[in-house]
Protein backbone atom coordinates (compact mmCIF):
# COMPACT_ATOMS: atom_id res chain seq x y z
CA UNK A 1 0.00 0.00 0.00
CA UNK A 2 1.19 3.47 -0.84
CA UNK A 3 2.14 5.52 2.14
CA UNK A 4 0.24 8.77 2.38
CA UNK A 5 2.47 11.70 3.07
CA UNK A 6 1.82 15.38 3.42
CA UNK A 7 4.54 16.04 0.90
CA UNK A 8 6.69 13.80 -1.24
CA UNK A 9 10.33 14.48 -1.94
CA UNK A 10 9.83 16.05 -5.32
CA UNK A 11 7.20 18.39 -3.98
CA UNK A 12 9.44 19.33 -1.05
CA UNK A 13 12.37 20.20 -3.33
CA UNK A 14 10.12 22.17 -5.65
CA UNK A 15 8.44 24.10 -2.83
CA UNK A 16 11.80 24.78 -1.18
CA UNK A 17 13.34 26.11 -4.37
CA UNK A 18 10.36 28.31 -5.18
CA UNK A 19 10.25 29.85 -1.72
CA UNK A 20 14.01 30.42 -1.74
CA UNK A 21 13.64 32.05 -5.16
CA UNK A 22 10.78 34.24 -3.98
CA UNK A 23 12.74 35.33 -0.90
CA UNK A 24 15.81 36.13 -3.01
CA UNK A 25 13.73 38.03 -5.52
CA UNK A 26 11.92 40.12 -2.94
CA UNK A 27 15.26 40.89 -1.28
CA UNK A 28 16.79 41.89 -4.60
CA UNK A 29 13.81 43.97 -5.66
CA UNK A 30 14.47 46.28 -2.73
CA UNK A 31 17.58 47.36 -4.62
CA UNK A 32 15.56 48.15 -7.72
CA UNK A 33 13.65 51.42 -8.20
CA UNK A 34 10.05 51.52 -6.94
CA UNK A 35 7.38 50.00 -9.19
CA UNK A 36 4.19 51.36 -7.59
CA UNK A 37 2.64 47.98 -8.34
CA UNK A 38 2.93 48.48 -12.11
CA UNK A 39 3.80 45.24 -13.90
CA UNK A 40 5.76 47.08 -16.62
CA UNK A 41 7.94 48.74 -13.98
CA UNK A 42 8.50 45.31 -12.37
CA UNK A 43 9.82 44.11 -15.71
CA UNK A 44 12.08 47.20 -15.89
CA UNK A 45 13.27 46.41 -12.33
CA UNK A 46 14.08 42.84 -13.34
CA UNK A 47 16.04 44.10 -16.34
CA UNK A 48 17.94 46.51 -14.09
CA UNK A 49 18.85 43.77 -11.59
CA UNK A 50 19.74 41.27 -14.32
CA UNK A 51 21.96 43.75 -16.17
CA UNK A 52 23.63 44.80 -12.93
CA UNK A 53 24.10 41.18 -11.88
CA UNK A 54 25.08 39.54 -15.16
CA UNK A 55 27.02 42.19 -17.07
CA UNK A 56 30.42 43.67 -16.41
CA UNK A 57 29.92 47.09 -14.85
CA UNK A 58 33.32 48.38 -15.99
CA UNK A 59 33.10 47.22 -19.61
CA UNK A 60 33.36 50.11 -22.03
CA UNK A 61 30.75 50.84 -24.66
CA UNK A 62 32.04 50.48 -28.22
CA UNK A 63 34.26 53.38 -29.26
CA UNK A 64 34.36 54.27 -32.96
CA UNK A 65 36.72 55.81 -35.50
CA UNK A 66 36.56 59.47 -36.58
CA UNK A 67 35.34 58.27 -39.99
CA UNK A 68 32.28 56.68 -38.31
CA UNK A 69 30.94 60.03 -37.03
CA UNK A 70 27.42 60.72 -38.34
CA UNK A 71 24.99 63.61 -38.48
CA UNK A 72 23.25 64.24 -35.17
CA UNK A 73 19.56 65.15 -34.85
CA UNK A 74 18.28 67.20 -31.91
CA UNK A 75 14.94 65.86 -30.74
CA UNK A 76 14.70 67.09 -27.14
CA UNK A 77 11.92 68.92 -25.31
CA UNK A 78 12.91 72.44 -26.37
CA UNK A 79 15.39 75.29 -26.40
CA UNK A 80 15.93 76.79 -22.91
CA UNK A 81 17.15 80.04 -24.52
CA UNK A 82 13.97 80.54 -26.54
CA UNK A 83 10.91 82.06 -24.80
CA UNK A 84 8.76 80.30 -27.43
CA UNK A 85 9.78 76.93 -25.90
CA UNK A 86 7.22 77.17 -23.12
CA UNK A 87 8.19 74.31 -20.84
CA UNK A 88 11.91 74.38 -21.49
CA UNK A 89 12.52 78.15 -21.41
CA UNK A 90 14.70 79.57 -18.64
CA UNK A 91 15.39 83.28 -18.35
CA UNK A 92 18.56 82.56 -16.37
CA UNK A 93 19.80 80.30 -19.13
CA UNK A 94 19.03 82.87 -21.82
CA UNK A 95 21.09 85.46 -19.91
CA UNK A 96 23.99 83.03 -19.39
CA UNK A 97 23.98 82.18 -23.07
CA UNK A 98 23.93 85.83 -24.16
CA UNK A 99 27.16 86.25 -22.18
CA UNK A 100 28.66 83.15 -23.81
CA UNK A 101 28.31 81.25 -20.48
CA UNK A 102 31.05 83.29 -18.79
CA UNK A 103 28.96 83.41 -15.59
CA UNK A 104 27.85 79.79 -15.80
CA UNK A 105 28.79 77.35 -13.06
CA UNK A 106 27.72 73.86 -12.06
CA UNK A 107 26.28 73.45 -8.59
CA UNK A 108 27.04 70.21 -6.73
CA UNK A 109 24.81 69.53 -3.74
CA UNK A 110 23.56 66.80 -1.45
CA UNK A 111 25.56 63.98 0.14
CA UNK A 112 29.01 65.46 -0.58
CA UNK A 113 31.71 66.76 1.76
CA UNK A 114 32.15 70.04 -0.06
CA UNK A 115 29.03 71.16 -1.85
CA UNK A 116 29.53 74.20 -4.02
CA UNK A 117 29.80 75.69 -7.46
CA UNK A 118 32.29 74.62 -10.12
CA UNK A 119 33.19 76.97 -12.95
CA UNK A 120 34.03 75.49 -16.36
CA UNK A 121 37.75 76.10 -15.73
CA UNK A 122 37.58 74.37 -12.35
CA UNK A 123 35.81 71.37 -13.93
CA UNK A 124 38.33 71.13 -16.77
CA UNK A 125 41.16 70.96 -14.23
CA UNK A 126 39.67 67.81 -12.66
CA UNK A 127 40.16 65.60 -15.67
CA UNK A 128 39.50 64.98 -19.34
CA UNK A 129 38.35 62.12 -21.51
CA UNK A 130 37.65 62.02 -25.25
CA UNK A 131 35.50 59.28 -26.74
CA UNK A 132 33.77 58.57 -30.03
CA UNK A 133 30.58 56.84 -29.00
CA UNK A 134 27.09 56.02 -30.20
CA UNK A 135 24.02 57.83 -28.92
CA UNK A 136 21.12 55.36 -28.95
CA UNK A 137 17.69 57.00 -28.85
CA UNK A 138 14.63 55.17 -27.51
CA UNK A 139 12.85 56.23 -30.71
CA UNK A 140 15.04 53.84 -32.67
CA UNK A 141 17.68 56.02 -34.29
CA UNK A 142 21.35 56.30 -33.38
CA UNK A 143 24.17 58.75 -34.04
CA UNK A 144 27.93 58.71 -33.53
CA UNK A 145 29.89 61.72 -32.26
CA UNK A 146 33.15 62.58 -30.56
CA UNK A 147 32.75 63.90 -27.03
CA UNK A 148 35.31 65.47 -24.72
CA UNK A 149 34.48 66.07 -21.11
CA UNK A 150 35.22 65.58 -17.45
CA UNK A 151 34.57 62.10 -16.01
CA UNK A 152 31.60 62.43 -13.64
CA UNK A 153 33.27 60.02 -11.21
CA UNK A 154 36.27 62.35 -10.91
CA UNK A 155 34.01 65.34 -10.24
CA UNK A 156 32.12 63.40 -7.56
CA UNK A 157 35.40 62.27 -5.99
CA UNK A 158 36.59 65.87 -5.97
CA UNK A 159 33.41 66.95 -4.20
CA UNK A 160 33.88 64.01 -1.82
CA UNK A 161 30.79 61.82 -1.81
CA UNK A 162 29.66 60.64 1.62
CA UNK A 163 29.52 56.91 2.46
CA UNK A 164 25.72 56.68 2.28
CA UNK A 165 25.48 58.22 -1.20
CA UNK A 166 23.84 55.96 -3.80
CA UNK A 167 22.28 58.03 -6.57
CA UNK A 168 23.19 61.09 -8.62
CA UNK A 169 20.51 63.41 -10.01
CA UNK A 170 21.37 65.79 -12.83
CA UNK A 171 19.19 68.81 -13.55
CA UNK A 172 19.19 70.77 -16.81
CA UNK A 173 18.13 74.39 -17.44
CA UNK A 174 15.40 73.05 -19.74
CA UNK A 175 13.69 71.56 -16.64
CA UNK A 176 14.67 68.10 -17.75
CA UNK A 177 16.40 65.90 -15.19
CA UNK A 178 17.49 62.30 -14.70
CA UNK A 179 19.12 60.25 -11.99
CA UNK A 180 21.62 57.41 -12.30
CA UNK A 181 23.08 54.99 -9.78
CA UNK A 182 26.70 55.14 -8.55
CA UNK A 183 27.77 52.33 -10.91
CA UNK A 184 26.84 54.37 -13.96
CA UNK A 185 28.03 57.62 -12.35
CA UNK A 186 31.50 56.12 -11.88
CA UNK A 187 31.57 54.31 -15.23
CA UNK A 188 34.74 55.50 -17.01
CA UNK A 189 32.77 56.70 -20.05
CA UNK A 190 30.19 58.66 -18.06
CA UNK A 191 31.38 62.19 -18.67
CA UNK A 192 30.20 65.77 -18.39
CA UNK A 193 30.87 66.77 -21.99
CA UNK A 194 31.85 70.33 -22.93
CA UNK A 195 33.13 69.56 -26.43
CA UNK A 196 31.41 67.81 -29.33
CA UNK A 197 33.18 66.88 -32.57
CA UNK A 198 36.06 69.17 -31.65
CA UNK A 199 34.03 72.35 -31.03
CA UNK A 200 32.59 73.63 -27.80
CA UNK A 201 29.20 72.02 -27.27
CA UNK A 202 26.80 73.61 -29.83
CA UNK A 203 23.77 75.41 -28.35
CA UNK A 204 21.12 72.81 -29.12
CA UNK A 205 23.33 69.85 -28.23
CA UNK A 206 23.28 70.97 -24.60
CA UNK A 207 25.65 73.93 -24.16
CA UNK A 208 27.66 74.56 -22.12
CA UNK A 209 27.80 71.14 -20.44
CA UNK A 210 25.85 67.91 -20.83
CA UNK A 211 25.91 64.42 -19.45
CA UNK A 212 26.94 61.40 -21.52
CA UNK A 213 25.91 57.98 -20.14
CA UNK A 214 27.13 55.59 -22.82
CA UNK A 215 25.73 52.41 -21.24
CA UNK A 216 22.14 53.65 -21.31
CA UNK A 217 19.60 54.96 -23.83
CA UNK A 218 19.92 58.61 -24.91
CA UNK A 219 17.26 60.15 -22.69
CA UNK A 220 19.42 59.64 -19.60
CA UNK A 221 22.05 62.05 -20.99
CA UNK A 222 20.75 65.35 -19.59
CA UNK A 223 21.63 68.53 -21.53
CA UNK A 224 22.17 72.16 -20.42
CA UNK A 225 23.43 71.09 -16.99
CA UNK A 226 22.64 73.37 -14.05
CA UNK A 227 23.14 71.29 -10.92
CA UNK A 228 24.00 67.85 -9.63
CA UNK A 229 22.49 66.46 -6.45
CA UNK A 230 23.95 63.39 -4.75
CA UNK A 231 21.38 61.46 -2.68
CA UNK A 232 21.30 58.48 -0.32
CA UNK A 233 17.76 57.55 -1.32
CA UNK A 234 16.33 56.87 -4.74
CA UNK A 235 14.93 59.94 -6.45
CA UNK A 236 13.35 60.12 -9.88
CA UNK A 237 13.64 63.84 -10.68
CA UNK A 238 11.93 63.63 -14.06
CA UNK A 239 9.18 61.30 -12.76
CA UNK A 240 10.12 58.71 -15.37
CA UNK A 241 8.46 55.95 -13.40
CA UNK A 242 5.17 57.64 -12.55
CA UNK A 243 5.18 59.16 -16.05
CA UNK A 244 5.11 55.69 -17.58
CA UNK A 245 8.76 55.35 -18.62
CA UNK A 246 11.57 53.11 -17.51
CA UNK A 247 14.06 54.73 -15.13
CA UNK A 248 16.82 52.32 -16.09
CA UNK A 249 17.47 52.07 -19.82
CA UNK A 250 20.39 49.71 -20.35
CA UNK A 251 18.29 48.24 -23.18
CA UNK B 1 -16.92 13.37 -24.78
CA UNK B 2 -18.22 10.73 -27.17
CA UNK B 3 -16.25 7.60 -27.99
CA UNK B 4 -15.37 8.76 -31.49
CA UNK B 5 -14.11 12.08 -30.21
CA UNK B 6 -11.98 10.38 -27.62
CA UNK B 7 -10.50 8.19 -30.30
CA UNK B 8 -9.72 11.26 -32.35
CA UNK B 9 -7.62 12.92 -29.66
CA UNK B 10 -6.06 9.80 -28.28
CA UNK B 11 -2.35 9.57 -28.85
CA UNK B 12 -1.99 13.01 -30.40
CA UNK B 13 -2.05 15.16 -27.28
CA UNK B 14 1.27 16.86 -26.74
CA UNK B 15 3.27 16.40 -23.56
CA UNK B 16 2.43 18.67 -20.69
CA UNK B 17 5.65 20.73 -20.83
CA UNK B 18 5.26 21.16 -24.58
CA UNK B 19 1.74 22.50 -24.03
CA UNK B 20 2.64 24.95 -21.28
CA UNK B 21 5.79 26.30 -22.97
CA UNK B 22 3.89 26.56 -26.27
CA UNK B 23 1.14 28.54 -24.51
CA UNK B 24 3.49 31.02 -22.79
CA UNK B 25 5.66 31.45 -25.89
CA UNK B 26 2.59 32.08 -28.07
CA UNK B 27 1.30 34.74 -25.67
CA UNK B 28 4.72 36.43 -25.34
CA UNK B 29 5.18 36.34 -29.10
CA UNK B 30 1.86 38.14 -29.62
CA UNK B 31 2.78 40.74 -26.96
CA UNK B 32 6.21 41.19 -28.58
CA UNK B 33 4.72 41.58 -32.06
CA UNK B 34 2.23 44.25 -31.02
CA UNK B 35 4.70 46.21 -28.84
CA UNK B 36 7.43 45.81 -31.47
CA UNK B 37 5.12 47.35 -34.03
CA UNK B 38 4.39 50.25 -31.66
CA UNK B 39 8.16 50.81 -31.22
CA UNK B 40 8.67 50.68 -35.00
CA UNK B 41 5.93 53.31 -35.44
CA UNK B 42 7.96 55.93 -33.57
CA UNK B 43 10.84 55.58 -36.06
CA UNK B 44 9.68 53.70 -39.17
CA UNK B 45 13.04 54.09 -40.94
CA UNK B 46 15.52 51.26 -41.24
CA UNK B 47 19.23 51.53 -41.95
CA UNK B 48 22.28 49.42 -42.55
CA UNK B 49 25.46 50.02 -40.54
CA UNK B 50 26.70 51.27 -37.20
CA UNK B 51 24.28 54.18 -36.77
CA UNK B 52 21.45 55.89 -38.63
CA UNK B 53 18.96 58.69 -38.08
CA UNK B 54 16.69 61.18 -39.87
CA UNK B 55 19.74 63.11 -41.10
CA UNK B 56 21.43 60.08 -42.66
CA UNK B 57 20.22 58.01 -45.64
CA UNK B 58 17.78 55.20 -44.85
CA UNK B 59 17.67 51.73 -46.36
CA UNK B 60 13.89 52.14 -46.60
CA UNK B 61 10.96 53.70 -44.80
CA UNK B 62 7.69 52.10 -43.81
CA UNK B 63 4.40 54.00 -44.07
CA UNK B 64 3.24 52.95 -40.60
CA UNK B 65 2.74 56.15 -38.62
CA UNK B 66 2.66 59.91 -39.04
CA UNK B 67 6.44 59.82 -38.47
CA UNK B 68 6.73 58.31 -41.96
CA UNK B 69 8.34 60.88 -44.25
CA UNK B 70 9.36 62.89 -41.22
CA UNK B 71 8.05 66.43 -40.96
CA UNK B 72 9.88 69.67 -40.35
CA UNK B 73 13.47 70.29 -39.36
CA UNK B 74 15.28 73.53 -38.68
CA UNK B 75 18.08 74.54 -41.02
CA UNK B 76 20.93 72.07 -40.57
CA UNK B 77 24.22 73.29 -39.14
CA UNK B 78 27.46 71.56 -40.17
CA UNK B 79 29.98 70.51 -37.50
CA UNK B 80 32.78 72.89 -38.39
CA UNK B 81 35.73 70.75 -37.28
CA UNK B 82 34.68 67.67 -39.20
CA UNK B 83 35.91 67.09 -42.73
CA UNK B 84 32.75 65.24 -43.79
CA UNK B 85 29.25 66.50 -44.41
CA UNK B 86 27.91 65.71 -40.94
CA UNK B 87 25.32 68.16 -39.68
CA UNK B 88 23.10 68.79 -36.72
CA UNK B 89 19.45 69.82 -37.08
CA UNK B 90 16.57 70.42 -34.71
CA UNK B 91 13.27 68.60 -35.16
CA UNK B 92 10.32 70.97 -35.19
CA UNK B 93 7.32 68.63 -35.17
CA UNK B 94 5.72 66.44 -32.57
CA UNK B 95 6.22 62.77 -33.36
CA UNK B 96 4.06 59.75 -32.58
CA UNK B 97 5.82 58.09 -29.64
CA UNK B 98 4.25 55.48 -27.37
CA UNK B 99 7.56 53.93 -26.41
CA UNK B 100 7.06 54.49 -22.68
CA UNK B 101 4.79 51.48 -22.43
CA UNK B 102 5.81 50.09 -25.82
CA UNK B 103 9.41 49.44 -24.83
CA UNK B 104 8.70 48.15 -21.33
CA UNK B 105 5.94 45.86 -22.61
CA UNK B 106 8.35 44.57 -25.26
CA UNK B 107 11.02 43.76 -22.69
CA UNK B 108 8.53 42.16 -20.30
CA UNK B 109 7.34 39.94 -23.15
CA UNK B 110 10.99 39.22 -23.99
CA UNK B 111 11.66 38.07 -20.41
CA UNK B 112 8.82 35.53 -20.65
CA UNK B 113 9.92 34.43 -24.11
CA UNK B 114 13.59 33.96 -23.18
CA UNK B 115 12.90 32.24 -19.84
CA UNK B 116 10.28 29.88 -21.31
CA UNK B 117 12.40 29.35 -24.41
CA UNK B 118 15.28 28.16 -22.24
CA UNK B 119 13.01 25.74 -20.36
CA UNK B 120 11.74 24.48 -23.73
CA UNK B 121 15.28 23.98 -25.08
CA UNK B 122 16.49 22.13 -21.98
CA UNK B 123 13.38 19.93 -21.80
CA UNK B 124 13.52 19.35 -25.55
CA UNK B 125 17.09 18.10 -25.44
CA UNK B 126 16.79 15.93 -22.35
CA UNK B 127 13.38 14.40 -23.05
CA UNK B 128 14.40 13.33 -26.54
CA UNK B 129 11.65 15.53 -28.02
CA UNK B 130 14.07 17.11 -30.48
CA UNK B 131 15.76 13.81 -31.34
CA UNK B 132 12.64 11.72 -31.88
CA UNK B 133 10.04 14.22 -33.05
CA UNK B 134 11.89 17.07 -34.75
CA UNK B 135 15.19 15.71 -36.12
CA UNK B 136 14.77 14.52 -39.72
CA UNK B 137 14.91 10.74 -40.00
CA UNK B 138 17.14 8.87 -42.41
CA UNK B 139 15.80 9.25 -45.90
CA UNK B 140 13.95 12.45 -45.06
CA UNK B 141 16.95 14.65 -45.51
CA UNK B 142 16.95 14.88 -49.27
CA UNK B 143 15.43 17.00 -51.97
CA UNK B 144 13.14 14.23 -53.25
CA UNK B 145 11.46 13.75 -49.86
CA UNK B 146 11.07 17.49 -49.39
CA UNK B 147 9.59 17.90 -52.86
CA UNK B 148 7.19 15.02 -52.34
CA UNK B 149 6.08 16.51 -49.03
CA UNK B 150 5.71 19.93 -50.62
CA UNK B 151 3.50 18.53 -53.40
CA UNK B 152 1.41 16.56 -50.99
CA UNK B 153 0.43 19.84 -49.29
CA UNK B 154 -1.58 20.73 -52.38
CA UNK B 155 -3.37 17.40 -52.46
CA UNK B 156 -4.69 17.64 -48.93
CA UNK B 157 -2.62 14.64 -47.87
CA UNK B 158 -0.82 16.57 -45.18
CA UNK B 159 -2.01 14.70 -42.14
CA UNK B 160 0.56 12.53 -40.40
CA UNK B 161 -1.01 11.00 -37.31
CA UNK B 162 1.28 11.39 -34.30
CA UNK B 163 4.32 12.60 -36.20
CA UNK B 164 5.52 15.63 -38.12
CA UNK B 165 5.99 15.90 -41.88
CA UNK B 166 9.40 16.68 -43.35
CA UNK B 167 8.63 20.28 -44.27
CA UNK B 168 6.93 20.73 -40.93
CA UNK B 169 10.08 19.49 -39.17
CA UNK B 170 12.32 21.80 -41.16
CA UNK B 171 10.16 24.86 -40.57
CA UNK B 172 9.97 24.12 -36.81
CA UNK B 173 13.74 23.60 -36.62
CA UNK B 174 14.33 26.80 -38.61
CA UNK B 175 12.09 28.77 -36.23
CA UNK B 176 13.44 27.24 -33.00
CA UNK B 177 17.16 27.12 -33.80
CA UNK B 178 17.55 30.02 -36.24
CA UNK B 179 14.84 32.69 -36.23
CA UNK B 180 14.24 32.90 -32.48
CA UNK B 181 17.98 32.98 -31.59
CA UNK B 182 18.56 35.65 -34.27
CA UNK B 183 15.65 37.80 -33.14
CA UNK B 184 16.76 37.59 -29.49
CA UNK B 185 20.45 38.25 -30.22
CA UNK B 186 19.71 41.21 -32.52
CA UNK B 187 17.47 42.53 -29.73
CA UNK B 188 20.45 42.31 -27.36
CA UNK B 189 22.60 44.06 -29.97
CA UNK B 190 20.41 47.16 -29.68
CA UNK B 191 21.13 47.40 -25.94
CA UNK B 192 23.93 49.80 -24.96
CA UNK B 193 24.63 47.97 -21.68
CA UNK B 194 24.70 44.45 -23.16
CA UNK B 195 26.93 45.46 -26.09
CA UNK B 196 29.35 47.15 -23.68
CA UNK B 197 29.92 43.71 -22.12
CA UNK B 198 29.58 41.77 -25.39
CA UNK B 199 30.85 44.04 -28.19
CA UNK B 200 31.12 40.95 -30.40
CA UNK B 201 27.35 41.25 -30.99
CA UNK B 202 27.93 44.53 -32.82
CA UNK B 203 30.48 42.76 -35.04
CA UNK B 204 28.30 39.71 -35.76
CA UNK B 205 25.31 41.82 -36.83
CA UNK B 206 27.28 44.62 -38.60
CA UNK B 207 26.39 47.37 -36.12
CA UNK B 208 23.49 48.79 -34.15
CA UNK B 209 21.25 49.78 -37.06
CA UNK B 210 21.96 46.62 -39.06
CA UNK B 211 20.93 44.62 -36.00
CA UNK B 212 17.70 46.62 -35.85
CA UNK B 213 17.02 45.89 -39.52
CA UNK B 214 17.78 42.16 -39.09
CA UNK B 215 15.54 42.18 -35.99
CA UNK B 216 12.74 43.63 -38.14
CA UNK B 217 13.10 41.08 -40.95
CA UNK B 218 13.37 38.09 -38.64
CA UNK B 219 10.23 39.19 -36.81
CA UNK B 220 8.45 39.52 -40.17
CA UNK B 221 9.50 35.93 -40.95
CA UNK B 222 8.24 34.80 -37.53
CA UNK B 223 4.87 36.42 -38.17
CA UNK B 224 4.76 34.72 -41.59
CA UNK B 225 5.53 31.43 -39.88
CA UNK B 226 2.65 32.07 -37.45
CA UNK B 227 0.26 32.70 -40.34
CA UNK B 228 1.30 29.54 -42.23
CA UNK B 229 1.29 27.57 -38.95
CA UNK B 230 -2.32 28.57 -38.24
CA UNK B 231 -3.37 27.85 -41.85
CA UNK B 232 -1.83 24.35 -41.71
CA UNK B 233 -3.48 23.65 -38.38
CA UNK B 234 -6.81 24.74 -39.76
CA UNK B 235 -6.43 22.58 -42.86
CA UNK B 236 -5.36 19.55 -40.81
CA UNK B 237 -8.23 19.92 -38.34
CA UNK B 238 -8.37 23.02 -36.22
CA UNK B 239 -10.41 21.59 -33.34
CA UNK B 240 -8.38 18.43 -32.96
CA UNK B 241 -5.03 20.24 -33.16
CA UNK B 242 -6.15 22.92 -30.73
CA UNK B 243 -7.25 20.23 -28.27
CA UNK B 244 -3.93 18.46 -28.66
CA UNK B 245 -1.91 21.57 -27.80
CA UNK B 246 -4.20 22.72 -24.96
CA UNK B 247 -6.35 20.29 -22.97
CA UNK B 248 -6.17 17.13 -25.07
CA UNK B 249 -4.92 14.01 -23.31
Amino acid sequence: MKEKRLMDRRKAIFTGLTSAGALLLSGCLKKAPPTYGNILRMGDGLTYLAQRGLLSQRALAMEYQKSDITSFPVTDIGNPADPASKNAYSKTYQELQSNNFKDWSLSIEGSVKKPGKYTMDALKKIGERTQITRHTCEEGWSAIAEWTGVPLGAVLTDAGILPGARYVSLYGFDRYAESIDMLDAFHPQTILAHTMNGESLPARNGAPLRLRVETQIGYKSVKFLQRIVVTDKFVDPNSDITGGWSWYTGI
Amino acid sequence: MSASQRQETEGYGHRRWVKSTHFIITLSFLVLTVSGYVILMSHPRLYWGKAGNDLTPALFELPVSRNYHHGGWEKSVPFKNLTGKQVSAVRTYDIFNENGWGRSTHFLGAWFLVATGLVYLIAGFFSGHFRYKLAPKKGEFNFKALWADFRSHFRKKTYYPGKYGVLQKFSYLFVIFFLFPIVILTGFTMSPAITASYPILLKIFFGHQSARTIHFFSSVLLVLFLVVHVIMITVAGFRRNLRAITFGK
